[in-house]
């Protein structure tokens, strides 16, 4: 198996490997965030912000990683760059700061970087490491507002906060709480695995 | 057997520095020590604005709380200064963060600060009082994580403006279907809990600060 190169993991990181729809990876954050659209994109910034970061600082150091200090070295490369997004977002979208809570601080823990780092930025060129993380950070920023569209449409009528559907419209309250984030979640990811088998299962293992 | 035994004693020893936590993990050590320089360099850099936007969230609030000035007072800027009230009633200690508002040197009025448990998580509500501390002239939600589409509604406007000119010295009551009384709030349907949180948490701040605010407000008259 030849090792990806950069326009390859840019690509599979969107669709054939999205980290939510096809890896379910990072689903805490996914859930919590999408019930409204702003949340979903501030998320999927400040998720690119971290991974670009940890992805190029992990690729730049990956000669000098030994393999039982490895794991410590990535978490403490996204520990840093979370917190460097934490306080950005804090300064400059005060607002999306305190509406996202302590889903900005647990991006720490979010498995999709943590994977990325091991996978990709660990074995390959900085290149390489900075399209990885974009592939996948647009992967998961797709899925967020995939999920959010459908949930702030429904639950409010609205979307970024401006009526689309008439004020007529009774809203679903449960689509903006938390049945609703699992409820859209398993409905989307049936019509992605769905679509998928049609297509013949090309992307499965 | 003899040469098997010599080599594997020997061979830690030969580099015993290889085998030193500090060694092995110069790395981290590294890292640990740019990350938190340019950590520290970030909160240098920020602390300043995400203190002041802090500061904001609360002062931006004041002027719609106190009660419309009339007249000539109404175009003259409002002058706002912070201080920390401590209360200690029945027992208990509580301490208030209290902004006094003033147009050209006359007391405007007080917004109080307070917070309390709602349904869900703490609510944190500011209450704006009239320059006698005897009427309530505005309530704001700045912080709450009620029920989307229920308890959420305090954070409304229709539902707080409610509290406007309602009396500060009696304790006010939440009733369900339409509160006429003096005193009295209507609930949110479907979210009576989060209705009487707020209710409670403005009753009990009012009960401790207002007559210490009448007081403030009688001395600082010519």
């Amino acid at each position: 198996m030849s090792t990806p190169s950069a326009a390859q993991r840019f690509v599979r990181g969107i669709l054939p490997e999205n980290p939510v729809y096809r890896q379910m990876l990072g689903l805490c954050a996914t859930l919590a965030v999408t019930n409204n659209l702003k949340s979903a994109v501030t998320m999927g910034a400040a998720v690119l912000f971290v991974l670009v970061c940890a992805n190029l600082m992990v690729s730049l150091i990956r000669h000098w990683l030994t393999p039982h200090l490895r794991i410590v070295i990535f978490t403490l490369t996204i520990a840093t760059f979370v917190t460097v997004a934490d306080r950005l977002l804090a300064a400059f979208l005060y607002p999306m700061s305190k509406a996202l809570g302590p889903y900005i601080p647990l991006i720490i823990v979010n498995c999709i970087i943590i994977c990325r780092c091991e996978v990709c930025a660990a074995k390959q060129g900085p290149l390489t490491a900075v399209a990885d993380a974009l592939g996948q950070s647009l992967g998961f920023a797709l899925a967020l507002v995939s999920l959010a569209a459908v949930r702030e449409i429904l639950g409010t009528g609205m979307w970024f906060g401006f009526r689309v559907l008439p004020a007529a419209w009774p809203d679903w309250v449960i689509m903006v709480l938390p049945p609703g984030a699992f409820l859209t979640f398993g409905l989307l990811l049936g019509l992605a695995n769905w679509i998928s088998a049609r297509r013949g299962g090309k992307e499965e293992a | 057997m003899n040469a098997a035994i010599m080599t594997t004693d020997t061979m830690p020893a030969k580099r015993p520095w290889r085998d030193n936590a500090l060694f092995q993990g110069w790395l981290v050590l590294l890292l640990a020590v740019v990350f938190g320089a340019l950590l520290a360099g970030v909160q240098t850099a920020l602390g300043p604005t995400i203190a002041a936007n802090k500061r904001n969230e609360t002062l931006s609030q004041v002027p719609a709380l106190l009660a419309p000035a009339s007249g000539a007072a109404a175009t003259a800027k409002l002058e706002i200064d912070t201080r920390m009230l401590p209360v200690s009633r029945g027992g208990r200690t509580a301490v208030y963060r209290v902004h006094r508002a003033r147009r050209d040197g006359q007391l405007a009025g007080w917004v109080v600060q307070t917070a309390g448990q709602g349904y869900a998580d703490r609510i944190e509500v500011l209450v704006g009082l009239s320059p006698e501390a005897d009427v309530i002239t505005g309530l704001f939600v700045l912080d709450q994580k009620e029920t989307p589409g229920l308890g959420a509604k305090i954070a409304t406007a229709p539902w707080r403006r409610q509290f406007v000119g309602k009396p500060a010295a009696a304790p006010l009551e939440v009733v369900k279907g339409g509160g006429a009384g003096a005193n009295q709030i209507d609930a949110i349907t479907g979210a009576t809990i989060s209705s009487r949180a707020v209710v409670a948490i403005v009753n009990r701040a009012l009960a401790d600060v207002s007559s210490q605010l009448a007081a403030d407000a009688g001395k600082a008259a010519p």
